[in-house]
């Protein structure tokens, strides 16, 4: 090993972490939608979800949000101690934002909304305005931080939303497809830089797909999900898989 | 300024002063919400709330009103919550219900006239315990906004981030929701079932034309509620003509003004 990469290795080591999702199971009335889900997650790791539509994606995730019931558990573990938490950080990004063109917010109302008990109506705080620039600056967007929401490029507001989540810096990132309403390079950036703050802040990164090229370029995990996981590993492993041949059939990629 | 020999007009004015800020404030997030037809709802269920005090023999009125008002937000909310219709379904289902039920109720031997007074209003008929509660209210209301407009606005942007950032957004919105019916219920009497409504909802679609940012929306939301109440009254004293309606023209006049602005300013 080189003496640069084990330099990684111990510094990673001081506040790593591995998140375990042990038999995780949800159900809806009598249909179950997911069924027994186990998953290890490590920092500075991508770990990626695809599935077809109605395979319980966004469901796993708002289960792992804490925002629907579910069987099984999840454990939060820092690897240099042992300590188990069940004080997790979890940073999100969501699909969409509920905003119009029109509506009267500027990004830094809608970040201090997000992050500050401040009202955004009196006047701008001087010092959460100064946070949030900083926070912005993370993904290149301070220079948005006074433009109305609504009027954003649909990468900006993916960028906004990003800084948002790592406000502040999460344990674990969770990120739903951020396909809509950006064009095919937004989606290439986002990868990007998703890629860069896992390296930078070594985040725990899980994250919903359907862009199979993007997934085997930059995931480090990949998990085929189907009510239930049909397999994981490295990109190669999965799409080499028989499960993921008949999930997405031969010639997707 | 003869106006204000009157008691009656200094009584409405005052009465004016305090409230219009209420409604600004809490239109600028009804209008975010898209909530225009829930507190249409909640006026015109006024009349149950007003029927309820009668019949269970409340001596004061606006006691039961507040009382029916909140549980009346909470079970709409509760229901709409976990239905599948549209809120808009759920919503006229309790309205028509209990405006309904209000009808029935206070016409029982004839007397429905005696009630009529409360689909119009009279704000020069206001008292001064009226206006102290009022006064009441409007300091609630500034501090429920500071504490909570945060979380409101958030859990309105999405809820799963807002909760992924610990704010509990359903409590601040039945919270809300409750505020907006006592309110209601507390300006009923002299503003009238069938204006209530817009006395929210103008002032802050107004605002929503020429503003850009949170501030300036809350800001000139007050300033076009409390000149049209104002300018509202005078020009019904001048003329004789009723002071609700006149308020809301002033308040509509204000929104086509900002709203022809607005097109000509686009960036």
């Amino acid at each position: 090993m080189s003496e640069h990469a084990h330099k990684l290795k111990d510094s990673c080591h001081e506040h790593c972490h591995c998140i375990k999702i042990n038999n995780l199971s949800v159900s809806f009335g009598e249909e179950k939608v997911l069924d027994d889900v186990s998953l290890h997650m490590h920092c500075g790791e991508l770990t990626v979800i695809i599935g077809q539509n109605g395979a319980g994606k966004s469901t796993l995730l708002r289960a792992i949000l804490g925002q629907i019931p579910h069987e099984g558990n999840i454990e939060f573990k820092e690897t240099k101690t042992g300590n188990i938490s069940n004080v997790m950080k979890i940073g999100y990004v969501p699909q969409t934002l509920n905003i119009e063109r029109e509506l009267p917010m500027t990004v830094y109302d809608l970040f201090a909304s997000f992050i500050s008990k401040y009202p955004v109506w009196l006047p701008k705080n001087r010092k959460l305005y100064g946070k949030i620039k900083e926070q912005l600056k993370l993904f290149s967007v301070e220079d948005c931080i006074d433009k109305q929401v609504g009027k954003l490029s649909g990468g900006q507001l993916q960028r906004v939303m990003l800084s948002i989540a790592v406000t502040p810096m999460p344990d674990l990132l969770v990120l739903d497809e951020p396909v809509s309403g950006i064009d095919e390079n937004g989606v290439r950036d986002f990868y990007r830089l998703v890629d860069e703050m896992k390296h930078k802040h070594d985040l725990a990164v899980l994250l919903v797909s359907h862009d199979l090229e993007l997934v085997r370029k930059y995931a480090d995990k990949v998990v085929l999900l189907d009510n239930t996981i049909l397999c994981q590993g490295t990109p190669a492993e999965v799409f080499e898989n028989d499960s993921f041949k008949s999930v997405f059939g031969g010639g997707a990629l | 300024m003869d106006f204000l020999e009157y008691a009656f007009m200094r009584n409405a004015l005052l009465a004016i002063l305090v409230s219009s800020p209420i409604f600004a404030l809490l239109g600028t997030m009804v209008v975010n919400k898209k909530m225009a037809f829930f507190s249409d709802a909640i006026g015109h269920s006024a009349l149950c709330g007003i029927a309820v005090g009668v019949v269970f023999g409340f001596t004061s009125r606006s006691v039961s009103m507040v009382i029916f008002a909140i549980l009346f937000s909470v079970l709409l909310n509760f229901v709409k919550d976990r239905t599948t219709y549209g809120a808009d379904t759920i919503i006229s289902v309790f309205a028509s219900v209990a405006m309904s039920l209000g009808l029935v109720l206070l016409s029982r031997g004839g007397t429905f006239n005696k009630y009529s007074s409360y689909l119009v209003g009279d704000i020069l008929s206001i008292t001064q315990t009226e206006i102290i509660s009022l006064t009441v209210c409007l300091v609630l209301v500034i501090v429920f906004w500071v504490f909570s407009y945060n979380a409101l606005s958030s859990d309105n942007l999405n809820r799963d981030l807002a909760r992924s950032k610990g704010i509990n957004g359903k409590l601040f919105d039945y919270i809300f929701s409750a505020f907006i019916a006592v309110v209601i219920m507390f300006s009923i009497r002299w503003i009238g079932i069938l204006l209530i409504n817009s006395l929210i909802i103008l002032p802050a679609a107004a605002s929503r034309n020429i503003s850009r940012n949170t501030r300036a929306y809350h800001l000139w939301s007050v300033v076009f509620s409390v000149a049209a109440g104002i300018a509202g009254i005078l020009v019904s004293y001048y003329t004789g003509a009723p002071s609700g309606p006149m308020i809301v023209l002033l308040l509509g006049v204000t929104f086509f003004v900002t709203f022809v602005a607005h097109s000509f300013n686009k960036d």
